[in-house]
């Protein structure tokens, strides 16, 4: 049975037809990316599955079960962890407890054990620590810790996003536009950890990605999208070699004249 | 028939407070639209219009009229330097250190009010060419003054909405409320633009002083109906013009209503059950526009 | 310049990081336990008005500087808190019991009013809660049979086992040792779960719901724990003064408060104690200072509003980060002395961009 999967997905903002009929699916343990020019409905997709927009048509299924209905923040409890386009950090907080932020469905306290501050609550807050010092360690984090957020570079923002989503032990991890706004180097170091989060961790990652020499690089299959229609899903070079992808990416005239 | 007169009688008071209403409103959404704060010294400032009204027509003996287009301007000048000496240096600040800032006006243009000579704690009225004035129709009576207040109040709303739909310096304004970043790049003077919104906005609160000042007497504590305007502006939206003063027409024919023919103790707060009411409902207000953040 | 050299998770958990720190605080509280053996009565009851807005302080610092949802309207539970105290007190209800019954109606109606308005954003929200407010000063005014209307209730000081809080130290200590609770139970709910999910609404909506914090549930529970904690200031209020009625309770009374946690410093603990006794020492220092004015102005009864409101501007003028950011400059000033430059903490320059189109 297929780990992940769209089936039919639409939806429609206004008169705009964002999401028209896409079906994808999604294996055990791939990276697989969704490409396609700028505004052909990729992180619609995306907002869709973490319920910020209800769909008009169709259905997610994770693990065979429709995650349609659940609320936004359920979709964390169901192991989906996801990245945002334009770093949504909680800025005014270190880097350590955006990471222990990612524990939150971890959480076995109430506001009233917290407020007396209990044993319990005690032993679980140094257990999200040792669980956020590994992840620190994973993406080389340890000289930005206890730093804010807001005062850090935008390249290792991304990485801390990147860390707050791990941080939720996710089996289904979404990251939208990793590689934007990073350099050669920084883009090669998340090239390496993705594929140890595939190893290691065996997590399944969605991805958004305009950069298709990373795509090329770290992809096990492609799904293309243009005006919110899929066009090709398959083997990444199968994909990327598509005429209609590559209509969809550079224009009529241009393809024919390469 | 007779709950028939008193009826409409209600409504047009309720008009007429609500024209009032929305023009404070009007001050509320301007100020709001170019800098995201909200001015509570709003209501202060039509205080003090109403005062500056007062001392012109009894103290010095201005006809009304003279006396009107005065304080407008004085409140414009007002306004322009409360922009120049206080908020100019705070653009950039986070929007909460502003509203206290706006809190703290408050509190001074109240206190100075009251140890200005003349002014004080007292009540004050002064008459105006509709005073004691009546339009009867059968049994129906009017007072000239509430129609008069419709009038001006239309007249004025009209004027504003002229302003920033035709004007450059209106399309300036609206510009800079959208993107103040891409408005600076199009060769727009902020600054200008902020100094102007002051000046506009305090000019509407003093005419809403003076259109005030014939209902409810002039004295200090006038500046609680700002309070009663926020809910009018709410109710349109908070961004949008014309949904201040139709959420000040709805919070007056309310009030009124309310004052009339429900118990004591409703008027005071039926503007706030409808408002809350309302943001159950539609918390975007009447006329606002839902905000989602794009991620 | 400090280290610390951490060898151990729970140094970051502790609630004093540094053992100086824990020694200045013991510094403080003795010195808060001399002080009416030093200052003279009046001074006192100053003291135990600090300690009871700041107790209001706090719980409204969680919600608006924590959580970041503007509340206007915290006069309400502020209010209730004084009422339960005193009706049940009346009734015979031992202080003891009533004081955490205050806390606890004003949350349960902190809850009730919470639940359907807390989908509301920003400016919304704040003006939704001064409407309650409203609503509510009305009730107290209208509900005759259980508050006297605005005729207004006596009120007597608190009794516990047998010991009459009725002198102004002794009712100070009680004041110091509830803000001490109150603090200890903040801060125990902003080092866990809780309290960064808090944190997290207030910095981003979006990825507090992707991180799994139901957004709903989240926002009632600070509006509830911030009416609880305003609610028991309610209460001792009510004792300190003994005499409560409907006009007490007001509009005014709401912005206060919310002034006093902007000026202290959104975001901090140490800002809500700041602010408070900023608004409580203030009218003090211009009551001192109106010796040395020219007398027809000294006799202006507006006078201290007017100084008040000035200084109100000036403050947020020199310093829109409250008076903790100013405490944390100055700190920084000395512990990188002499590497501290003018610009330190110079603000990049923002341009609005509304989300509204």
């Amino acid at each position: 049975m297929a780990f992940f999967q769209a089936q039919d997905i639409s939806i429609s903002f206004g008169g705009v037809q964002a999401l028209n009929r896409v079906n994808f699916t999604v294996n055990q343990g791939e990276i697989f990316s969704i490409i396609g020019p700028n505004g052909a409905g990729k992180t619609t997709i995306f907002n869709c599955i973490n319920r910020f927009y209800d769909l008009t048509g169709g259905v997610f299924l994770l693990e065979g079960k429709s995650i349609s209905h659940a609320k936004p923040h359920d979709i964390a409890d169901l192991g989906i962890a996801r990245t945002f386009q334009n770093i949504e950090l909680f800025k005014n907080m270190t880097v350590l407890d955006n990471l222990i932020l990612g524990r939150h469905r971890k959480r076995r306290s109430n506001i009233f054990t917290e407020m007396l501050f209990i044993k319990p609550v005690r032993l679980q807050e140094i257990r999200s620590r040792e669980k956020a010092e590994e992840i620190i360690d994973f993406l080389d984090l340890e000289a930005h810790r206890d730093q804010l957020v807001v005062n850090l570079p935008y390249g290792v923002q991304k990485t801390v996003e990147l860390g707050r989503a791990l941080a939720m032990e996710p089996t289904l991890l979404l990251l939208d536009e990793p590689t934007s706004g990073l350099n050669m180097e920084e883009s090669e170091d998340l090239a390496f950890w993705l594929s140890d989060m595939k190893e290691e961790l065996g997590i399944t990652v969605i991805m958004v990605e305009h950069n298709m020499r990373f795509v090329k690089q770290t992809t096990d299959r492609v799904l293309a999208i243009d005006f919110g229609q899929a066009i090709v899903e398959g083997e990444t070079n199968e994909v990327l070699t598509n005429p209609d992808v590559m209509r969809a990416y550079l224009g009529e005239e241009n393809v024919c004249n390469a | 028939m007779q709950f028939f007169n008193e009826f409409t009688q209600t409504i047009i008071n309720g008009v007429a407070i609500g024209c009032i209403y929305g023009m404070v409103a009007l001050g509320f959404v301007l100020i709001y639209k170019s800098t995201e704060v909200i001015n509570f010294a709003q209501g202060e400032l039509l205080m003090l219009g109403a005062f500056i009204a007062y001392s012109l027509i009894t103290m010095l003996h201005f006809p009304y009229w003279l006396a009107l287009i005065t304080t407008i301007l004085a409140m414009g000048i007002v306004g322009a330097l409360l922009e120049r000496v206080v908020l100019r240096p705070l653009v950039g600040e986070p929007a909460y250190a502003i509203v206290i800032v706006t809190i703290g006006i408050s509190y001074f243009i109240k206190s100075v009010v009251s140890m200005i000579p003349g002014w004080g704690t007292d009540t004050y009225g002064f008459k105006t060419p509709f005073t004691d004035k009546y339009v009867r129709s059968g049994e129906l009576v009017v007072s000239w003054e509430y129609i008069s207040i419709i009038a001006i109040a239309l007249l004025l709303i009209a004027a504003v909405f002229l302003f920033f739909r035709y004007s450059r310096m209106g399309t300036a304004m609206r510009a800079t409320s959208q993107n103040q970043l891409a408005a600076v790049y199009m060769g727009i003077s902020v600054t200008r633009v902020f100094s102007l919104t002051w000046t506009i906005a305090a000019a509407l609160g003093g005419i809403g002083g003076i259109l005030l000042a014939p209902i409810t007497f002039v004295h200090m504590n006038m500046g609680f109906i700002g309070l009663k305007a926020v809910p009018a502006a709410v109710l349109g939206g908070f961004t949008s013009p014309p949904g201040a003063i139709v959420g000040g027409l709805i919070i007056g024919i309310t009030e009124s209503l309310a004052g009339v023919y429900l118990p004591d103790g409703w008027k005071d707060i039926a503007a706030w059950i409808i408002l809350i009411g309302v943001l159950i409902i539609r918390p975007q207000g009447l006329f606002g526009i839902q905000e989602k953040k794009k991620v | 310049m400090r280290f610390l050299m951490k060898t151990d998770y729970y140094q970051d958990i502790r609630i004093f990081k540094y053992r100086s720190t824990f020694f200045w605080y013991v510094a403080l509280i003795i010195g808060c336990l001399l002080l009416p053996k030093v200052v003279d009565e009046y001074l006192v009851s100053q003291f135990s008005f600090i300690c009871i807005y700041a107790v209001a302080a706090v719980g409204l610092m969680l919600l608006t500087g924590f959580t970041g949802q503007i509340s206007m309207g915290h006069a309400a539970f502020f209010a209730i808190g004084s009422y339960t105290s005193a009706i049940l007190t009346s009734h015979g209800v031992p202080f003891l019991i009533a004081l955490p019954a205050s806390g606890l109606v004003a949350a349960i109606v902190g809850v009730i009013i919470g639940r359907p308005i807390l989908h509301l954003t920003g400016l919304y929200l704040a003006i939704a809660t001064m409407g309650a407010a409203f609503i509510i000063e009305e009730i107290l005014v209208r509900w005759e049979s259980l508050t006297n209307g605005n005729m207004g209730f006596l009120v007597d000081p608190p009794v516990i086992f047998g010991f009459n809080f009725d002198t102004e130290a002794s009712f100070f200590y009680l004041s110091l040792l509830v803000l001490a609770l109150t603090l200890l139970l903040a801060k125990n709910i902003l080092r866990s779960p809780t309290g960064r999910a808090f944190i997290a609404i207030r910095d981003s909506e979006i990825a507090a719901e992707a991180m799994g914090i139901d957004l709903p549930n989240f926002k009632t529970q600070a509006f509830a724990i911030s009416a609880f904690f305003t609610g028991i200031a309610g209460c001792l209020y009510a004792h300190k003064i003994m005499f409560i009625n409907p006009e007490s309770y007001t509009i005014v009374l709401s912005i206060e408060l919310l002034a006093i946690v902007i000026i202290g410093g959104l975001g901090s603990l140490h800002g809500a104690v700041f602010g408070s006794m900023f608004f409580i020492f203030l009218p003090q220092l211009i009551i001192i200072s109106k010796d040395y004015l020219p007398t027809f102005i000294q006799d202006q009864t507006g006078l201290q509003p007017a100084l008040f409101g000035l200084l109100i501007v000036l403050v947020m003028l020199f310093e829109p980060m409250g008076i903790y950011g100013k405490w944390l400059k100055t700190k920084f000033y000395f512990e990188w002395f002499p590497l501290y430059k003018k610009d330190s903490f110079k603000r990049e320059k923002k341009y609005q961009k509304a989300e509204r189109h």
